[in-house]
């Protein structure tokens, strides 16, 4: 396999909370087209390098490469603007809201001229026509972008809320947890979704405490343990419980095979 | 063209119901000189319900609106008959007055994180004890004619319409257009409907939150030239009543309490509501403790529709 781009990378990060360590000198190497997935037990420091990945926290030590290139994040809004695209645990959406509403939240697009310069009026009408672009372009099979998000199913929300990181992101998607709220058929269809947005050349990072579901869609597998990577996996060739208890700690790095790793 | 929901239509049907019952009652009532005079009885109600639909929205609620409409009457009033101060420049005094409360309330939110159910509690009491102080509890005559000019009428077909009614309906429908057109007026929507969700987009919710005290604020102190203009006077008495009718009338109008579900001319509607009541009751000679208790009676079935819709939405 021939060496893929690097999106996004890490390196040797470090973030303290007073006497507790969060992260100890992580890693972490992001490439282009992947869905990569990033496990670990609670407390592992998983969350404290999303955050400093998605502008969340500034790390105290180590250096954030985005295409190659040093960035630094002060707040969630500069990684946005750089390209990078979060989507948080829980439906993130206003339920009583449309579907376009919801896509376009914060991003609202003006009319031209004097109606959206001094009347401020949104460009109601392209933004509905961008929102059905987008969603036919994610194969997200729902009919109307005007109804109100309640009408839908928990699966085809969560949609909505992937969709509204993926049709944004330039560079990135982070999904926590997406799945997490999730029945099996709704949870399906949310990662079809996430598999399209890395068809589509995005590169996806997936946050998640699912197993099958992290086996099902990722290329390759972070592991997070005690403020460092672990390791990075290699679905394809090791097995759930070898993984698990890496994550655990009962298989030391070394010991795993070498075809494994990724 | 979809027809709105049932939901929606319920205040403009519960109008209608309560129109074609005053009909039957009262010759007086289908009168074009009454309609107009129900309609200058609730443009202060009507202004204060603006500003309490946007906090409403949100899913806060202002318990303090009529008191800080009274407090912005008093310190207009007093400051052009007493200290002198041009008309149009206590009347802005005025308004400052109660935008500034706005702006405290809204600080005490966001800020300090205190539900807005306490911190409109506490400034009920404290604008509601300014007012006295200051007025000294006497009513302040005498104001200026500009002051009372939106209390005028012109003739349309020989019916007499007020300035202070047309003030009323332009203020609604510039809002219903910044609600539904805007970006911003989509922001009060999305913070009632989920606050988390909204910050985790990138809008600043708490400038959202506080925006909307503040404007709240402002037709606070509009509402209080309105209520000069209607009664002639700074009344340190004033909004003691129009505080729960602003409440009711959103109520009635069909916002939710839980927030981020309404239309503000639906507020408009529950607002005539509360004046066909006033005005229907009293023309059938009935005694006004029992308009009162229609009016609290018909809040709780509105909210409990409101709760109940909810529940079928799951």
């Amino acid at each position: 396999m021939s060496q893929q781009k690097l999106v996004l990378q890490g390196k040797g990060l470090v973030k303290r909370y007073g006497q507790v360590t969060a992260l100890d000198g992580a890693d972490f190497e992001l490439r282009a087209g992947e869905i990569l997935a990033v496990i670990g037990d609670n407390g592992a420091g998983k969350s404290s390098l999303i955050k400093a990945l998605s502008g969340a926290t500034i790390p105290d030590e180590g250096e954030i490469l985005l295409d190659g290139k040093p960035v630094s994040f002060g707040t969630p809004m500069d990684a946005r603007r750089a390209g990078i695209e979060c989507c948080y645990q829980d439906l993130a959406v206003a339920p009583a809201m449309t579907i376009t509403e919801n896509l376009f939240m914060g991003r609202e697009l003006r009319r031209p001229g004097f109606l959206g310069n001094v009347l401020r009026m949104m460009d109601k009408k392209a933004m509905l026509e961008t929102a059905i672009a987008r969603m036919a372009d994610l194969k997200v099979g729902i009919r109307s972008m005007t109804q109100a998000v309640e009408t839908l199913s928990g699966g085809q929300r969560q949609c909505v809320a992937v969709a509204r990181a993926a049709a944004f992101a330039e560079h990135v998607v982070i999904l926590d947890e997406p799945t997490a709220a999730l029945g099996v058929k709704e949870g399906n269809m949310v990662l079809e979704l996430i598999r399209r947005v890395r068809d589509k050349g995005l590169p996806v990072i997936l946050i998640s405490h699912n197993m099958p579901h992290v086996f099902e869609i990722a290329d390759r597998i972070h592991v997070a343990r005690l403020g460092r990577r672990a390791a990075v996996l290699n679905p394809k060739k090791i097995s759930m419980s070898d993984t698990v208890a890496v994550m655990t700690g009962a298989m030391p790095p070394e010991q795993i095979p070498t075809e494994c790793l990724a | 063209m979809k027809l709105p929901p049932i939901g929606q239509l319920g205040p403009f049907i519960a109008l209608l119901i309560a129109c074609a019952f005053f009909a039957t009652q009262s010759p007086n009532f289908l009168t074009g000189g009454n309609l107009s005079l129900i309609l200058q009885q609730v443009m202060v109600v009507g202004v204060i319900a603006i500003g309490q639909t946007l906090i409403v929205l949100t899913a806060g609620i202002d318990l303090s609106c009529g008191m800080v409409m009274a407090l912005g009457s008093i310190v207009m009033t007093k400051l052009a008959v007493e200290m002198g101060l041009p008309a149009p420049l206590a009347i802005l005094a005025g308004i400052g007055v109660t935008a500034g409360f706005g702006l405290v309330n809204g600080l005490l939110v966001t800020r300090v994180k205190l539900p807005p159910f306490i911190v409109t509690l506490g400034t009920l009491n404290i604008a509601f004890a300014i007012t006295q102080l200051y007025s000294n509890a006497q009513t302040v005559t005498d104001v200026p004619p500009l002051m009372t000019w939106l209390g005028n009428t012109f003739a349309i077909g020989g019916t007499e319409v007020g300035f202070g009614t047309v003030l009323m309906i332009v203020l609604y429908l510039g809002v219903w257009f910044w609600l539904r057109e805007t970006a911003a007026g989509r922001h009060v929507y999305m913070v009632g409907n989920n606050p988390e969700a909204t910050r985790l987009v990138g809008i600043p919710t708490d400038r959202v939150l506080l925006g909307v005290y503040v404007l709240a604020g402002v037709f606070y102190g509009i509402a209080s030239l309105l209520s000069v203009a209607r009664t002639g006077v700074g009344d340190p008495n004033a909004g003691q009543t129009e505080n729960l009718d602003a409440i009711t009338a959103v109520v009635l109008g069909g916002t939710s309490l839980f927030g981020g579900r309404g239309v503000i001319l639906g507020t408009l509607i529950g607002a005539v509501v509360v004046g066909v009541l006033r005005n229907g009751l009293t023309l059938m000679g009935v005694a006004s403790v029992y308009q009162v208790l229609i009016t609290g009676i018909l809040v709780i079935a509105a909210v409990a529709v409101d709760q109940l819709s909810r529940k079928g939405a799951r």
